[in-house]
């Protein structure tokens, strides 16, 4: 199958150039798509591979998810998947130190903003209070996709 | 016939035609082909199927089931739980998968199975053609004789921008600040320029509807997948389209007609296969075997 003879009308178009640039059938992605993802599901004897294979087809769902998806939720391919490199409580944790040097930023950001833009007579307290209630609205919820439940 | 070795799996790739002696007048003389074929293959005499079990058929009232054996110190249950995280793993069993699946449908109409359905033994898999005879009979007469194709369009990176849409005049920003900030100007380009690739992202989708309705009708049946990911498609162009058409031969060169001349501004389009068909043996056979099936 791997001849291209064998695939002759599409080949040989007399319309204008053949529309392949390149045979990809051995493009793991293409291959693992249809493996995983088509084909007859029959219950085999070992029951693991229902749940398993579940799993995984979930988890190539998401590489292969809709490119907006994928954007989305940052996926990356498989060594940067923390599933399957298990680096999720590293990424928590980068997760965690960045709100906090977020969180940090903020503050000096608000005490900066204090200082310059304060108009006269107003009571600096105030502003102040303002300026932290509102900037703890505005600040974002956890970004999805990060926390490995969110998938 | 083996009987069932402790330690030992059938591992099933795929049901073709096949048969018992009295059913040989009905088989493609292709499928008899495969069979030896596949049996004085590629690797030294014998093709290898995944962990390099040599591939053999189990028939059954006209049926051929194309198994091998597999350890089950790596397809047992526990095993392959920690097996199927392991991607290099994952990769060898699919291209070995693969491969004997490309084998058997190049030879002759082919039911490909999942990965890894994995059977404690042939008895089991005589059962399981057994039962589901009449389905499997009637997803290989369906795919007899045509060929998959996989059909991928991308949004073309050399498409030239629209003309930017007309913006709304934006109040904050003009009220406030006292005019475009640098901050605020940056903005303003940004959403902008997402704009315009909005548009051309709508109009290439809207190319690759019409694409996809006009290989449908040329077409025994077609199927859309997922967009895959950049990362997967090893393409930095955004996809628009991932589907897979079974084709007639005789239409084939229509087939091919209508992907050239959707070659326009905004498509980069890919044929990919022939491929087994993969996408269009999606019947699930599981519910009457015990055993949670989705």
């Amino acid at each position: 199958m791997t001849d291209p003879r064998s695939r002759p009308v599409l080949r040989e178009s007399s319309y204008g150039p053949p529309p392949v640039i390149g045979r990809e059938s051995t493009n793991l992605g293409d291959i693992l798509e249809r493996v995983l993802d088509r084909g007859i599901v029959i219950a085999g004897d070992i029951k693991v591979n229902l749940l398993e294979i579940e799993l995984l087809t979930i988890k190539l769902r998401l590489v292969i998810a809709s490119v907006d998806t994928a954007r989305e939720i940052g996926i990356d391919w498989w060594e940067r998947d923390p599933w399957l490199s298990g680096r999720d409580q590293e990424l928590v944790d980068e997760n965690r130190r960045l709100r906090e040097r977020l969180s940090a930023v903020e503050e000096r950001l608000l005490a900066w903003e204090e200082r310059t833009e304060l108009e006269p007579g107003e009571h600096p307290q105030e502003r102040a209070r303002d300026r932290q209630a509102e900037a703890r609205d505005r600040r974002p919820g956890r970004p999805r996709g990060t926390e490995p439940g969110d998938a | 016939m083996r009987d069932d070795h402790p330690g030992q799996g059938v591992y099933l790739y795929a049901v073709t035609y096949g048969g018992t002696a009295g059913e040989r007048g009905e088989v493609p003389a292709g499928v008899r082909g495969i069979m030896s074929g596949v049996m004085s293959g590629v690797m030294g005499g014998v093709m290898g199927g995944v962990m390099g079990g040599v591939v053999r058929p189990v028939p059954r009232g006209g049926l051929v089931a194309h198994v091998s054996d597999v350890p089950l110190d790596r397809f047992g249950e526990e095993p392959l739980r920690r097996s199927l995280e392991d991607l290099d793993w994952v990769e060898g069993v699919a291209r070995a998968h693969h491969r004997v699946v490309e084998a058997l449908a190049a030879a002759g109409p082919t039911a490909p199975v999942r990965l890894v359905t994995v059977y404690t033994g042939e008895d089991q898999v005589r059962d399981l053609l057994d039962l589901r005879h009449d389905d499997f009979m009637e997803i290989l007469s369906h795919v007899a004789g045509r060929r998959e194709w996989g059909v991928k369009a991308y949004l073309r990176r050399d498409t030239p921008p629209p003309s930017p849409a007309p913006s709304s005049p934006a109040p904050a920003a003009t009220t406030a600040a006292g005019g475009d900030s640098p901050g605020m100007a940056y903005l303003r380009r940004k959403k902008e320029s997402l704009r315009g690739r909005e548009d051309l992202w709508r109009a290439a989708a809207e190319r690759a509807e019409l694409l996809h309705a006009e290989l449908g009708r040329i077409a025994v049946a077609s199927r859309r997948h997922r967009p895959q990911d950049p990362q997967l498609s090893g393409r930095s162009e955004s996809m628009v389209l991932n589907g897979a058409y079974l084709v007639d031969p005789a239409r084939e060169e229509e087939f091919a007609a209508v992907l050239d001349s959707c070659r326009g501004r905004f498509l980069d389009v890919e044929l990919t296969g022939p491929w087994a068909p993969y996408s269009f043996t999606s019947i699930d056979l599981g519910a009457g075997r015990g055993g949670g099936v989705r």
